[in-house]
């Protein structure tokens, strides 16, 4: 990537502890603007407290968090959302038996202008499904009938656009996507990779935690590679293999000296 | 089209051959279904729909059997009448039983404030609006403690709810002195408390005016469920707590005001009970919880929460009204009325699991 680009999102030093043991160890973090930023790494590695820490749903112990260079301090995950940051969760935090666009909307629900929405809280309903329709199809997921379905009725896949589409929807900043495709089929997984390059396209940085080296191998422009609680390299996908990859996140191979600088 | 893909480099061998494969896999397009299929998913979308129907149902059947008795305006009007109560804890029970909860302490809460209200008025003077405030804001602090327990103690509703039901019933006997206050009494020193019992006559109807206050309670409350942004939480809450609580919302803030209004919906039934009854008794409503639990579940609100609408238990208890209104009417013994009731509590439940188990 980019060299002169600033970073949109940076840790550094971040500290996580969890009684005696140390999920997050000095670890850093850098995001630029526009890219795919997979974030690898062997279970326990710190790989979900990182992002935790970064989308405001736990605290940390030390260390500095800066979004577009101002330091930043979540206590909770709505705090990250308001400063736009989305995440979206590995099971989706969706509620099953509500619509579509009770979901994309929940949690900052839109009022009617004057006098109802001021003084009764009224919602305004029309212009929430106009808004949802508009975000799905901005997506591809446009085949939607009906809005006022409910997300149960939907297939797995379908669930995630939803997901992906509520979180591109609000994120100014910042896109966290925590493994979108371990819960789903081969050709769910493709769909979901495509919303990924969807949603890159519009000029919205994304973090992408995955297992499944084909995926991030395929999306990534940088892969950052967790390891004991720290980073220990960031590489281009197109200079190294996944057996590389592996070998990094399990420390059967020494990381590039220069990968640090040749971001 | 496989050259292109080794090309671009990023497509994994195994992967080529999805290129052919149907790509149509996020679509939102509905396919044929049978009748059964297309029921279910009609029901899914409408779960009052059930207990309108059986409404509609056993009307009709009771309006033939029974004849001009049962459909009198007197007779219709007073079905309402019986049922406006169990109908006004039953919506209470229904805010909880939104959030997969359940109250059990609904008809003591009642009955509690209604004594509260009554022992202020009539023995110590207090002027009749301020008893009744009073009343109110107990309730609203018994629903609390009963949210606080759940929320900041972890307890389960049922747990929680079956303990202040005994605790709100021995306050009532030690407040109450286990003695009624009567109706004359009443009259003399606090009509305003038997306000709920009047009534205006329309044709040969009388209509209480507890019965619209039931209605209207009903429809304040379709109204913050449906249209505010509080009343989206508490289906998000009863539907996945863990989902509500990384969608931002306030759950534990938002249970304990849902057992609060729950608390205070419950005073102002004790204020149309003692209207009803036309006296102050400690020892009355002892079920009404049970029914206003069996009026939610036949008005279609699902017991694991999230699901339902608010007019399904007005719906649900006009049902048993109607059921009981009908059986008595047609020369049926009460102990059968029973048996209906307790069938369609279980058919009930029944087809809320079947609607739930829907698939894309």
């Amino acid at each position: 990537m980019s060299t002169d680009k600033k970073p949109v999102l940076t840790a550094r030093g971040i500290v996580k502890r969890y009684g005696r043991v140390t999920a997050l160890d000095q670890a850093d973090f850098d995001l630029y603007p526009g890219e795919v930023l997979a974030v690898i790494g062997d279970n326990g590695a710190g790989k979900s407290s990182l992002i935790k820490a970064l989308s405001g749903a736990i605290t940390i112990d030390d260390g500095v968090i800066e979004l577009d260079g101002k330091p930043i301090r979540f206590s909770s995950p709505m705090e990250a959302r308001e400063a736009g940051i989305e995440t979206v969760y590995q099971n989706l935090a969706l509620s099953p038996a509500l619509s579509i666009a009770d979901n994309m909307f929940m949690g900052r629900e839109l009022r009617k202008p004057g006098f109802m929405g001021k003084y009764f809280g009224a919602l305004d309903h029309r212009e929430m499904q106009r808004l949802a329709r508009e975000k799905l199809t901005d997506l591809g997921l446009m085949t939607i009938q009906n809005i006022n379905q409910a997300i149960e009725t939907l297939s797995g896949g379908q669930r995630q656009g939803v997901a992906v589409a509520r979180a591109a929807a609000f994120g100014s900043r910042v896109v966290i996507m925590d493994e979108p495709t371990a819960a789903l089929g081969v050709k769910e997984s493709r769909r979901v990779l495509e919303l990924i390059e969807d949603v890159k396209s519009r000029g919205m940085p994304i973090v992408l935690i995955s297992h499944n080296m084909p995926h991030v191998f395929e999306v990534a422009d940088r892969i950052h590679v967790h390891r004991l609680g720290k980073r220990l390299c960031t590489i281009n996908p197109n200079d190294y293999s996944m057996s590389d990859a592996v070998a990094f996140m399990t420390g059967a191979m020494e990381p590039p000296e220069t990968s640090e600088a040749a971001q | 089209m496989g050259e292109t893909a080794r090309t671009s480099g990023k497509k994994q061998e195994f992967e080529q051959t999805l290129d052919a494969s149907d790509k149509s896999v996020a679509q939102f397009d509905h396919k044929n279904r049978n009748f059964i299929d297309a029921t279910q998913h009609l029901l899914h979308g409408n779960p009052t729909m059930v207990p309108v129907i059986v409404l509609l149902i056993s009307i009709t059947v009771f309006g033939i059997l029974a004849g001009s008795k049962f459909f009198s305006p007197f007779n219709l009007s007073l079905i309402v009448q019986q049922v406006s109560i169990i109908g006004i804890l039953a919506a209470a029970q229904s805010l909880v039983i939104l959030t997969a909860g359940i109250d059990l302490s609904v008809g003591a809460i009642m009955v509690l404030m209604s004594v509260i209200m009554g022992q202020l008025a009539v023995t110590l003077g207090v002027p009749a609006p301020l008893a009744i405030l009073v009343g109110f804001v107990g309730g609203i602090a018994a629903g609390m403690l009963n949210g606080f327990l759940v929320t900041r103690i972890k307890l389960p509703p049922f747990i929680v709810t079956l303990g202040t039901w005994n605790i709100f019933f021995a306050l009532n006997l030690w407040l109450s002195g286990a003695q009624s206050i009567r109706s004359q009494t009443l009259d003399e020193v606090a009509p305003l408390l038997k306000f709920f019992g009047e009534s205006i006559a329309i044709g040969g109807a009388r209509i209480t005016y507890g019965s619209v206050l039931m209605v209207a309670i009903f429809g304040v409350l379709w109204y913050i469920l449906n249209h505010t942004s509080w009343g989206r939480h508490v289906y998000a809450i009863g539907d996945d707590k863990e989902a509500a609580e990384l969608s931002g919302i306030r759950t534990n803030r938002t249970l304990i005001m849902v057992y609060g209004l729950a608390g205070l919906v419950c005073a102002i039934g004790a204020w149309t009970s003692i209207g009803r009854v036309g006296s102050v008794s400690p020892q009355s409503f002892q079920e009404a919880n049970l029914q206003s639990i069996t009026a939610v579940v036949i008005g279609g609100i699902s017991l694991f929460g999230g699901r339902g609408s608010i007019i399904g238990p007005l719906i649900g208890a006009l049902i048993v009204g109607v059921f009981n209104s009908g059986l008595r009417l047609v020369g049926v013994d009460v102990l059968w009325q029973v048996f209906a009731i307790g069938w369609l509590t279980i058919i009930a439940v029944a087809i809320d699991q079947w609607i739930r188990k829907v698939s894309a």
